[in-house]
């Protein structure tokens, strides 16, 4: 059986929103599809009657700034997030993160909605938008709702979505001001899958050599993509210096706790590397902080 | 519809569910420049540009590409913007990509060239790290990689009118001749940047039907029943063969015929791999369909999944002779009285990783009954030959019934000497008397073909508190898993090899060859030596270490040299040049370095970082060797226009053999190179040139074109002598032309002179090699050996363990560099092999069920992998060899990975005694107090 009978591309939300009436439960959506027909072809999901490709929906394909957010579109392709001005400006830890997600080629097809809606724990776009404050706009046939990006996920590869009813339109952050800076990093192997063994995402607001606001973000640090709180409210109201690093990463441990999967990390391995991504994530945002606090432009 | 510009030309075209991109050019618009390596968005082999966008045309629905412009390799000439070469029209970066010797086996090409022409358009002059990033997933198995980033930005300034393509500098042999040991470019090549080279898959035959094979996916178990009539039913099936159906040879095999072609109800399947059921259908739909309509049980029995668990007595025996296919011994001198008269003792356990071949061209045979009746099957094979016996064994017809008509070869490595599809396809169409592909999609090539053996090997050696080598001795366990393959050869090599380059009045060496459940292990560059040279060599630095000496110093005074006597009793009497080879890698290496390069020392850029360097040395015999009959035949044949031909069935599989028989055959008849044409593997019309295995083809089929050059050179003599009335030795060679007394005469002419006494321009030679002994008659085992040091610099980062290797110095003994571009590139590309092998290669298996069943979960080194690469031919010639020559192929790649894991330890004190690297344990070990109990 063919991967698919019909691949149709809707150009409106409401004519996508018909082709999922008209097929009815045997239709998929999919974006960029780099994973997803994959999955099909190596049977890890049952062929369709009807792929349901939204990229080509205009309100899916832009990147504005909106109602002092930073607007995303699910089906714009990775490159071109990692790439875009706006999104190195508002959110440098989702420029990072999208410019190292799959390989070039990938990266031209693949989108931001794509990565979000496969749910994995540790997506790296999922990873840096949660610690950026993201929330998705989905869409249905009844009409649209805003959801935290947390909200998304139920576990691993599975999202809130409802299957084949909704739509992620895109993802808004808030605009970044003077004195906010992200990061994003990861670490992988060379052996095995491409997808990191760990990977952390930070934002913080620095006024006056303190933290005034923080974010981190840890993949994969159970079934969804999470934020760890207890670390943010940690840092809060401190500088960040050696000393505040060596008991943040204390903090870590009873809040974030990894599991082994073999042949890839033990969750020792897991604990260690969280330590060197906090100091390098937390060190990064500090920076990037500092900087646009001295109105220098972003690097 | 499909709306759609290729190449700038407009198609409308129906659509097709399921169809990807890729199927849409090669299969309806015939564009098979476009290949297809992994088809899950892994190689980037399929790489067109989109809009000006590199996309993966594997994965990239045909339908999302109506409206827009497709771009692939044969449309890309148009776009240059001067006309550049001889051969036709070219685009700067066809061009740069043959002038830099960026093409190898060609299968990846066409991709590179695609996205690095979709990286140019983006940014007309991308730095290195530019050029790292846009191929990052455009990967090439031959490793070319620094050829290609040279070419691409050569291309890109081309393209900015800023400069031109310049030749590649690469020193000529110290040995060169008039184009023996002069740079040369590969005759093949301007089909391999254009797209036109065909390899089996871009075939297309009128009625072709697509053969597919129902795999057991069981590692071990009885075959109670076989159920097919359902599929058989399937509308579209025309036909469905099991063992039953096998009515002459039932196994297949290169040494030993223990592989069942199919296995029956009652019979043993031994791997997941194994095959019950084959099918022909009009399309791969179908096939595959039918496929899930067999219905077989098995009474699974219990999984033998390691080489000593198959020698413990109670095991179940897997063949009828037992689990053992071969115990191995090396014996020389006393090694009990060897380690009482040593000084220091030092002894390490190894264990080595099954790894895959992953040449990005997976398995493809077509075959189909002629016009007379006969057999032909296209297939990109290494021992053309052995694929018509074994085809017509199967098939109960003389071998002269069957014609294995050699296609280019996208890679081999050693991973395509055994039978994959060849039998089941030529089955498939006796059957059907209609042609039948048998492709495999990359998971059925990983799970099915021959791996590299993992070993165990222990290592003990002896030494005095100088750092004379007293005694070594070592024990290797081979898993060669379900079927023999070449195992008992590739662990003889192992065996023989696994006292290193090295000389010792005491040396034993015990290997047990295992059969087990897991996938099969033969060939595979190195040939049991990748896995010996990482033990040895890893023990010769802790030997070092514990004696307190310099580990070039310790290599240095027990290397063998011209003289000395191996393990196996052989006396070295030429050509040994591994000295050589350590001393050019040392004086680069204390150039570079200032004190210690064996220290560790912190980065400059980031504190983080440690450096160090790692030594390692090696050595490979050259050819078949222990007393097997080694041969080749060539055929020389001159043609009307005054060109030749020389043909042997030998293969081209990216190693350059084509360039090398034009330059020595060239050489030999004193004519310009391009007047000299290849052909090989077609076993109607190339003689035997045996299997392209063992580093030997430069050395043994490259003899057989050097005599057939000289015989075709007396035949020319005898008959102008006779014609002209004069004696042979009046009759001069030369410059291209024929001089009787002085006259000249051009080959052309020299044609029509043969013809006019109806005499055929050609001849034939059949080279044999200096005759070999057996292991364990003493003498000697092989005719040649290749020697090799690397020096490795790795940059470890203390924090996570990751490693980079930044810097590879690699010095190869080779005879005589006939082709020193093509040596340069094969050089490069063996150091990325074994780097691969080092640091990300792991095929594993649990209970005998494959899990690296993917591209995806089995990593192969890319473009951000390559290091910087440093290289130096050392040439020593063989008296016997083509000018000289004697083997590089697998040379190139051993000393890597012991070179890398010796800097490692240098860097971190961390001893990798286990492969790949595991960057968790180098963590572990920088960091041992913080992973306690974790």
């Amino acid at each position: 059986m063919p991967t698919w009978k019909y691949y149709l591309l809707p150009t409106s939300l409401p004519q996508a929103f018909q082709y999922i009436q008209s097929h009815g439960p045997s239709c998929l959506i999919v974006s960029g599809g780099t994973d997803l027909l994959l999955e099909i072809q190596q049977e890890h999901r049952a062929p369709v009657d009807a792929l349901i490709d939204v990229t080509r929906i205009p309100e899916l394909n832009a990147i504005e700034v909106r109602d002092e957010r930073l607007f995303i579109g699910a089906a714009v392709p990775l490159n071109q997030v990692s790439g875009s001005l706006l999104v190195q400006q508002h959110g440098q830890a989702l420029a990072e993160s999208t410019g190292q997600i799959g390989g070039p080629q990938v990266r031209a097809v693949g989108t931001l909605g794509g990565n979000v809606g496969h749910a994995l724990p540790a997506g790296d776009g999922a990873i840096s938008l949660l610690a950026l404050d993201a929330w998705a706009e989905v869409a249905s046939a009844a009409g649209s709702r805003r959801i935290a990006l947390a909200q998304l996920y139920k576990g691993p590869g599975v999202s809130a979505l409802e299957a084949g009813k909704e739509i992620i339109v895109g993802f808004d952050i808030p605009l970044q001001q003077v004195g906010q800076g992200s990061a994003f990093s990861r670490v992988m192997r060379p052996q095995g899958v491409a997808l990191p063994i760990i990977n952390m995402a930070a934002w913080l607001e620095v006024r006056d050599d303190h933290i005034t606001e923080a974010r981190l973000a840890v993949g994969p640090a159970g079934p969804v993509p999470k934020r760890a709180g207890d670390i943010e409210t940690f840092i809060q109201g401190k500088t960040l210096n050696d000393a505040l690093l060596t008991e943040a990463k204390q903090v870590l441990h009873t809040c974030v706790q990894f599991r082994s999967s073999p042949l890839r990390a033990t969750s020792g391995y897991r604990d260690h590397l969280a330590e060197v991504l906090l100091k390098r994530v937390l060190s990064t945002s500090w920076h990037r902080a500092l900087q646009s606090n001295r109105g220098r432009r972003q690097e | 519809m499909i709306e759609i510009k290729v190449n700038g030309k407009d198609y409308s075209l129906e659509e097709k569910p399921g169809e990807m991109l890729a199927d849409l050019l090669r299969y309806r618009l015939g564009l098979t420049g476009t290949k297809i390596g992994c088809g899950e968005a892994e190689c980037g082999a399929c790489t067109v540009l989109l809009d000006d966008s590199p996309v993966l045309s594997c994965s990239y629905p045909a339908v999302k590409a109506s409206g827009h412009a497709v771009l692939t390799i044969e449309g890309l000439a148009e776009k240059s913007p001067k006309p550049v070469h001889e051969e036709g029209q070219l685009h700067p970066l066809q061009e740069a990509f043959i002038t830099k010797g960026a093409v190898q086996c060609g299968f990846c090409i066409p991709g590179q060239i695609m996205t690095s022409y979709g990286l140019l358009l983006a940014n007309p002059d991308p730095s290195q790290e530019d050029i790292k990033a846009a191929l990052k997933d455009t990967l090439c198995r031959c490793a070319g990689y620094s050829a290609i980033s040279e070419a691409v930005t050569e291309a890109g300034a081309v393209m900015r009118s800023e400069g031109q393509i310049t030749p590649r500098e690469v020193p000529d042999s110290v040995h060169a001749r008039r184009v023996v040991g002069r740079t040369a470019h590969r005759p093949e090549a301007f089909s391999k940047v254009t797209g036109e080279a065909k390899f089996s898959d871009d075939l297309q035959f009128e009625g072709l039907l697509v053969g597919r094979t129902k795999r057991t996916y069981v590692p071990h178990a009885i075959v109670k029943n076989i159920d097919v009539t359902k599929a058989e039913k399937l509308s579209g099936v025309r036909a469905v063969l099991t063992a039953a159906d096998l009515k002459h040879a039932k196994n297949h095999g290169l040494v030993v015929n223990d592989w069942p072609i199919l296995v029956g109800v009652g019979e043993r399947v031994r791997y997941v791999g194994d095959a019950v059921a084959i099918i022909a259908a009009d399309t791969g739909e179908i096939a595959t369909a039918a496929l899930k309509l067999i219905e077989v049980t098995y009474d699974e029995q219990p999984v033998i999944d390691d080489p000593v668990k198959a020698r413990e007595p109670e095991a179940v025996q897997l063949h009828e002779t037992g689990n053992l296919l071969k115990h191995i011994k090396v014996r020389k001198g006393d090694v009990v009285a060897g380690f009482a008269d040593s000084d220091v003792v030092v002894e390490h356990s190894y264990h080595t990783a099954m790894t895959d071949h992953a040449f990005i061209e997976p398995e493809c045979s077509i075959a189909r009954v002629n016009e007379d009746g006969r057999m032909e099957v296209y297939v990109g094979s290494q021992i053309p030959y052995s694929d018509r016996k074994q085809v017509a064994d199967a098939l109960g017809w003389p071998e002269e019934r069957v014609r294995v008509i050699g296609m280019l070869i996208g890679g081999g490595f050693g991973g395509k000497e055994d039978i994959m599809g060849q039998i089941h396809a030529a089955l498939l169409a006796e059957r059907t008397q209609r042609p039948v592909k048998v492709l495999y999609d990359r998971h059925e090539s990983l799970l099915v073909h021959p791996k590299r053996h993992a070993t165990q090997i222990h290592v003990k050696v002896g030494a005095k508190k100088d750092g004379r080598l007293v005694s070594v001795e070592t024990e290797l366990y081979g898993d060669t898993g379900a079927y023999a393959s070449l195992g008992e050869k590739v662990l003889t090599r192992a065996t023989t090899h696994s006292i290193g380059p090295y000389e010792s009045d005491h040396a034993k060496a015990d290997c047990y060859a295992m059969y087990t459940n897991n996938p099969p292990a033969g060939a595979f560059r190195g040939f049991g030596v990748t896995q010996s040279a990482f033990a040895i060599e890893s023990t010769m630095d802790m030997l070092a270490e514990k004696l307190g000496m310099d580990p070039i110093e310790l290599r240095k005074m027990n290397a063998l040299r011209v003289g000395s006597v191996t393990s196996t009793g052989q006396v070295l009497h030429e050509s040994v040049g591994l000295l050589e080879c350590i001393d050019k890698v040392e004086s680069e290496l204390r150039k570079r370095v200032e004190g210690n390069p064996f220290d560790p020392r912190v980065s400059d850029e980031n504190p983080d970082k440690i450096r160090a360097w790692g030594f390692s040395t090696a050595f490979k015999n050259t050819g078949l060797g222990g007393g097997a009959p080694d041969e080749a035949g060539a055929d020389v044949e001159l043609y009307a226009d005054g060109t030749v031909q020389v043909r042997t069935s030998s293969a081209e599989l990216g190693q350059g053999l084509c360039t090398v028989l034009r330059l020595i055959v060239a050489e030999e008849l004193e004519l310009p190179a391009e007047k000299v044409d290849v052909l090989l593997s077609d076993t109607d019309l190339t003689p035997d040139g045996g299997p392209t295995t063992a580093s030997r083809q430069t050395y043994v089929s490259g003899n057989a074109g050097l005599h057939a050059a000289k015989a075709f050179k007396q035949a020319v003599r005898g008959v102008l002598a006779e014609k002209y009335d004069c004696t042979p030795d009046q009759i001069e060679i030369s410059s291209g032309q024929v001089f009787i007394c002085g006259r000249g005469m051009s080959f052309a002419e020299v044609y029509q002179e043969f013809k006019s006494i109806h005499r055929e321009p050609k001849v034939r030679y059949v080279y044999q090699a200096p005759v070999t002994k057996p292991l364990g008659q003493g003498g000697d085992m092989h005719f040649a050996f290749s020697f090799a040091a690397q020096a490795a610099e790795v940059e470890v980062d203390r924090n996570t363990g990751e490693v980079k290797v930044l810097t590879i110095i690699a010095a190869n003994d080779v005879g005589t560099a006939i082709n020193p571009l093509g040596l340069a590139v094969q050089v490069e590309g063996g150091a990325v092999m074994g780097l691969g092998n080092a640091l990300t290669e792991a095929f594993l298996t649990k209970e005998g069920r494959v899990i690296t069943d993917r591209l995806a979960r089995y990593r192969i080194p890319s473009i951000t992998h390559s290091p910087e690469i440093v290289s130096f031919i050392v040439e020593h010639p063989v008296a016997t060899g083509p000018f000289g020559a004697k083997g590089v192929g697998e040379i190139v790649s051993i000393p890597t990975t012991p070179a890398i894991t010796n800097a490692i330890y240098n860097a971190t004190g961390y001893r990798v005694d286990r492969l790949p690297v595991d960057q968790e344990l180098i963590a572990r070990h920088i960091h041992q107090d913080k992973f306690v109990g974790k």
